[in-house]
């Protein structure tokens, strides 16, 4: 595998780095906005504004790495924000069936992470055993899975439990919630980069018919990656549920590019092999603070979304040179 | 005996299998079996304007279709995300330049085609020049077209399609059939042309399936990249102009419809993803096909979400029919 032997050979301090850390150019980007926006509003850098920036983006960073995890064996998942649309709908409208309680919101949440398995179940099945070319096919089911969402809940709208947002949005011995979910994703994570799956997939990636080779079962590792990727679908819809308070079955539908954008931002070569989920989440981030950025500069708000857009090519361009340069 | 007929049995199931490998074959059944299946479900379906109609919304995909296709004829993972964006942006400038005027429709022409063609050029320099990966440059790129139709909308709606653009893409000019039919069969003949009679189109095949021995062989393999992208970007401008010649007016984001639908056209028109090989008589077809599909699903009485759900399913059944991945083998 490609990945290993440029590993062995004797490369620069700098490239050897990003070798070992693929996320390194998009920390470089993180600090580097992170800077720019305490410059143009010192308040942005600030533990509220910080917590907002968080609450707001922690849905993009779960569905960036859940985009990694297909990403890895080279494939992609274009249905990840139906996905999303699809969770959200299923506990916002059980959590109102059951009344609300603390009882509901778990049997919901529940109900919603097994949804997402049965989505990314699905997705793997057509893509890694039916063989059906990815981009397409996941595509197909992002239009099955948005159907299902408007099938559950026809109309935006219904909110969410008090108990639910007020959770979400509110604080433990002074800490705001989504900090432990930031630390329990950490961690998670980080127990998930060494598990031998993650390997399994990143050598599919690499190469699919040199892993088969070697003994790997590739079918079997690519569907696990779409189930992992189904799961924190469905984990995103958690966040968005408790950011946005309510059901709406299109909220996910831009979110699909940008947790492909987030996940190429990080570092995560598309064409698999290589990459890492620390990288997406920073890549999420990423997004995150070019928009914040470009309203603090005092961009005119009709030019927003083009400076945003711009802003975003550039990083994703930047990326991927400088990913290049130190590793060609 | 027995093995005569074993072999029989064994040549009919080549050529059974062989006539499901023919993309367009298959595509041309499926169309005849939906319309019979449209004409059941509600008379008139099937209908000669009703056909005409349907033709009409398929050339407008189908020319978006165009460029898509040779994108992924160039094979490393070509894809082009930002058709889209172009559509609407397009169908924007159009609608501004005519402002309802037949004078317009000349400088609009040029105006669309040049605007796609300069969008599409980006594209192919991101991809070739800076080898930034195709899915990538162009989901970037379609970001800023969103972010540029918002400055150029500011919100209003504007800009009228001239009459005689409406009439060309509506109204009968020909045989019977509207200017825009007459149009896709001429782009039809000349990608047919262009794919299988010009040294260029031999390079585009060339270098879509193998890139290297291409670039040993002395293709330009960078100038055809780069031109692939930017005739995708053209077709996508002319396709908006189309579209406002459809609908009269522009409205938000219409150009999104486009996007994955082109794609999809592409593959059920036997040319897969990879690149390399396929053409674009197929891809008219797999044009035709879907928008046949999604008229039958407006025509049934259901739910929005009934519709999606059956239309994502037949999606994925026929996508069975075409070219599925190699099984891995020892």
């Amino acid at each position: 595998m490609s990945a290993v032997e440029t590993r062995s050979s004797s490369r620069s301090g700098l490239g050897a780095l990003v070798e070992r850390f693929p996320f390194l150019p998009a920390l470089v980007i993180l600090v580097a906005l992170l800077a720019l926006n305490g410059w143009f509003q010192p308040n942005s850098l600030g533990f509220r504004a910080i917590t907002g920036l968080i609450s707001t983006y922690l849905a993009l960073m779960m569905l960036a790495v859940a985009q990694t995890y297909v990403v890895y064996a080279g494939d992609v998942d274009l249905s990840v924000g139906a996905i999303l649309s699809l969770v959200n709908c299923v506990i916002i409208v059980l959590m109102e069936r059951w009344g609300g309680g603390g009882v509901a919101v778990l049997g919901a949440i529940a109900i919603g992470i097994l949804t997402g398995l049965a989505c990314g179940l699905l997705n793997g099945i057509v893509v890694a055993v039916l063989r059906l070319q990815a981009i397409v096919a996941t595509f197909a089911t992002s239009i099955f899975f948005t159907g299902l969402a408007l099938y559950v809940l026809p109309v935006a709208g219904t909110p969410a439990p008090t108990v639910y947002w007020r959770t979400y949005g509110g604080r433990f011995f002074e800490i705001p919630f989504v900090f432990y979910v930031v630390v329990a994703l950490a961690i998670i994570l980080a127990i998930a980069v060494r598990a031998r799956l993650t390997t399994q997939m990143l050598a599919v990636g690499d190469d699919p018919f040199k892993a088969f080779q070697s003994g790997l079962p590739v079918t079997a590792i690519r569907l696990k990656g779409y189930v992992l990727c189904g799961v924190f679908s469905a984990l995103a819809a958690l966040c968005i549920t408790g950011d946005t308070a309510s059901g709406d079955p299109l909220v996910g539908g831009a979110m699909t590019l940008y947790s492909v954008a987030a996940v190429v931002l990080g570092g995560t070569a598309l064409s698999g092999g290589r990459g890492s989920v620390v990288g997406s989440v920073l890549g999420a981030l990423i997004i995150g603070l070019i928009n914040s950025l470009v309203f603090y500069v005092g961009t005119p708000s009709q030019w927003q979304n083009l400076v945003q857009g711009l802003a975003i090519l550039l990083a994703l361009m930047l990326g991927v040179l400088v990913t290049r340069r130190v590793r060609p | 005996m027995s093995v005569e007929t074993a072999g029989r049995a064994e040549a009919s199931r080549l050529a059974a299998a062989s006539l499901i490998r023919q993309p367009l074959l298959v595509a041309l059944i499926l169309i005849v079996l939906l319309l019979a299946l449209g004409e059941m479900l509600s008379p008139g379906f099937a209908s000669p304007q009703q056909i005409l109609r349907l033709l009409i919304v398929a050339a407008l995909l189908g020319i978006v279709a165009a460029g898509q296709n040779l994108v992924i004829l160039g094979g490393r993972e070509g894809i082009d995300l930002s058709v889209g964006g172009i559509v609407s942006l397009s169908a924007i400038i159009a609608g501004n330049v005519m402002n309802g005027s037949d004078g317009g429709i000349l400088p609009a022409i040029l105006a669309c085609v040049a605007a796609g063609a300069l969008f599409g050029t980006f594209n192919g320099v991101g991809v070739t020049l800076l080898r930034i990966p195709p899915l990538v440059m162009t989901l970037g790129m379609l970001g800023v077209l969103q972010g540029l139709l918002v400055v150029i909308r500011q919100g209003v709606p504007s800009g009228r399609a001239a009459p005689a653009l409406s009439e060309f893409v509506t109204r009968p000019f020909l045989l019977g059939l509207p200017g825009i039919i007459w149009l896709w069969v001429l782009i039809g003949l000349l990608m047919a042309f262009l794919l299988r009679r010009t040294v260029f189109g031999y390079r585009v095949y060339a270098i879509g399936s193998n890139e290297q021995a291409a670039l040993l062989a002395g293709v330009p393999v960078r100038l055809i990249r780069v031109s692939l992208f930017t005739l995708s970007g053209a077709f996508a401008g002319l396709a908006g102009l189309c579209l406002i010649g459809y609908a009269g007016t522009s409205f938000a984001n219409v150009g999104e419809l486009y996007m994955l639908p082109s794609i999809i056209a592409v593959v059920l028109g036997g040319t897969p993803l990879s690149g390399g090989k396929g053409g674009y008589t197929g891809t008219m077809a797999g044009a035709v096909l879907l928008v046949i599909l999604q008229s039958i699903l407006t025509t049934i009485n259901i739910e929005e979400s009934g519709r999606q759900v059956i239309f994502g399913l037949t999606l994925l059944v026929l996508m069975l029919f075409y070219g599925r991945g190699r099984a891995m083998r020892a």
